[in-house]
């Protein structure tokens, strides 16, 4: 039921202020801050994406929404946390070793921290060494890897190849994603999910902690 | 006639062709900053910058694409942006000679605006430096390539013109249903209008797309302005063979197609990713062999 249209209105339109304003006002109204998450923000988050891969909405839009929603879950996240309610899941990110670029990297985290997950950004150029000790020391449920060029894609395979290595590679699930990359070069390298964009990472990210 | 243009014999200008996988055949690694090889491999930089007034080019870039101090910081050389600029505008200063007209590079900051990680002035103030650094070494122009951002681009010729050189602005066009917008949003239609409002000399696209996609944009940039326009696609999308990215459209076709970008009224022509001097030759080859035959 939608009882917070104002919420939703707010996140569609990336007003970070508005969606502030009602988030507050719900609360005010008796609103359980679970429900707000799970029947308005997420659900606004979805028909955000929905526009962005239908060509409608662009990055702008798709930064405007994620910020609107990290204002909303700066106000919800002590309530939550009073409740026990945690993160969707905690996610690690980063471009591969050999690669700089981070717009789409940071595209993906802004939608994930949008919808709900902790993300720990490892930034560009990221060894396959530095993505192990970081699933060590924060234990996360996804690993995300991003790569923009033909030549850095390998890197995705090494990557992987590390984490067999070093007996990780159950421990969490790898979605992959960025401008070459395809779901059968996921299929061939094992990773467990590829997402298209940005906004398909966070159905992605959210179909691998539900199994 | 643009001042722009009038540097140049009458008939479309032949630009030159991908810089980055022509040096990561000379030895750069993928992750390395191609950049810093104005300085530590500035003999392998020219040969590339030969190669290219070898095979046609009339007018040849520089190798200062990522060499805004704000680039450079991600590989710990922001202190040396306006070294690495005046080398690499000496470089191919050297190379062109008089045989042909150098045109800097100079690409995206790597911030992103929207999300905050910086602002317009200091976006403004890093193009400035950079746009000056090439101007002390005489190049003849400047060219803003790879652009997705109107914002950041706005603040990259505002920059630029600081250097008192003419100054392409070049926008990537290769998101939405139908690869006709940036990833921020922006048509040919508004770009056309921001630049020429911006006091930039000549528009264009490059990256992003191989040549077919080209020509809807190219027609759409040539409609919206006056400007001179300046073309370079990629040489299709590549595809990985043996650990080694292969890009799949040959010099011949891409001089075609470069035909009918002429004829959709590209002013500037070239290639971008994955093109290299054979593209540049052809190019020239096809172009004097319109030449030769039109009534």
């Amino acid at each position: 039921m939608d009882e917070y249209p104002d919420l939703r209105n707010a996140i569609l339109t990336g007003s970070a202020p508005s969606a502030a304003a009602a988030a507050k006002k719900a609360l005010e109204g008796g609103a359980d801050p679970v429900a707000i998450v799970e029947k308005e923000v997420g659900p606004a988050m979805n028909e955000v994406g929905r526009l962005y891969e239908a060509g409608e909405y662009f990055v702008p839009e798709l930064l405007l929404a994620a910020r609107a929603t990290k204002e909303v879950f700066g106000i919800l996240r002590p309530l939550l946390a009073k409740k026990g309610a945690k993160p969707v899941a905690r996610v690690v990110i980063g471009t591969v070793q050999g690669d700089l670029h981070d717009i789409g990297k940071n595209l993906v985290a802004a939608m994930l921290e949008g919808s709900g997950f902790e993300v720990i950004d490892l930034g560009i150029n990221v060894s396959p060494d530095k993505f192990i000790a970081a699933i060590r020391e924060k234990q996360p449920q996804i690993v995300g890897l991003s790569a923009l060029l033909t030549t850095t894609m390998p890197a995705m395979k090494t990557t992987l190849d590390g984490f067999r290595n070093a007996g990780l590679r159950d421990s969490v699930k790898v979605m992959i994603g960025g401008a070459p990359v395809t779901q059968a070069y996921a299929d061939s390298i094992g990773a467990d999910a590829f997402g298209e964009n940005a906004a398909a990472a966070v159905s992605v990210a959210r179909k691998l902690v539900a199994c | 006639m643009s001042s722009l243009l009038a540097r140049f014999p009458a008939g479309p200008v032949i630009s030159d062709g991908a810089w980055g996988t022509q040096l990561q055949n000379l030895g750069l690694d993928p992750g390395e900053c191609p950049d810093l090889w104005n300085l530590t491999h500035p003999d392998r930089v020219e040969s590339v910058a030969r190669a290219y007034v070898e095979a046609g080019s009339q007018v040849i870039l520089t190798n200062t694409f990522g060499a805004t101090r704000l680039r450079l910081d991600a590989h710990g050389a922001g202190a040396q942006a306006v070294e690495i600029n005046r080398r690499g505008a000496a470089i191919s200063r050297l190379a062109a000679g008089d045989r042909a007209k150098v045109f800097a590079s100079m690409g995206p900051s790597g911030k992103m605006l929207a999300m905050g990680e910086t602002t317009p002035d200091e976006l403004e103030s890093a193009f400035a430096e950079q746009a000056r650094a090439l101007a002390a070494e005489g190049v003849d122009a400047l060219l803003l390539e790879t652009f997705a951002d109107l914002d950041e681009l706005g603040a990259a010729i505002a920059g630029a013109k600081s250097a008192g050189l003419p100054v392409i602005a070049s926008l990537v066009f290769d998101s939405g249903p139908a690869r006709d917008r940036t990833i921020m949003g922006t048509t040919p239609e508004q770009a056309a209008a921001a630049v020429a409002a911006a006091g930039a000399d000549a528009v264009g696209a490059n990256c992003g797309n191989g040549i077919d996609g080209y020509l809807p944009v190219c027609r759409r940039l040539r409609a919206a302005t006056t400007l001179p326009v300046w073309i370079k696609a990629n040489a299709g999308l590549p595809t990985m063979v043996d650990g080694h990215a292969v890009y799949k459209t040959a010099p011949d076709y891409f001089a075609s197609r470069t035909l009918d970008l002429v004829a959709a009224g590209a002013d500037f022509v070239g290639g971008c990713c994955g093109t290299n001097p054979a593209f540049i030759a052809a190019i020239r080859a096809a172009l004097a062999g319109r030449r030769s035959t039109s009534a």
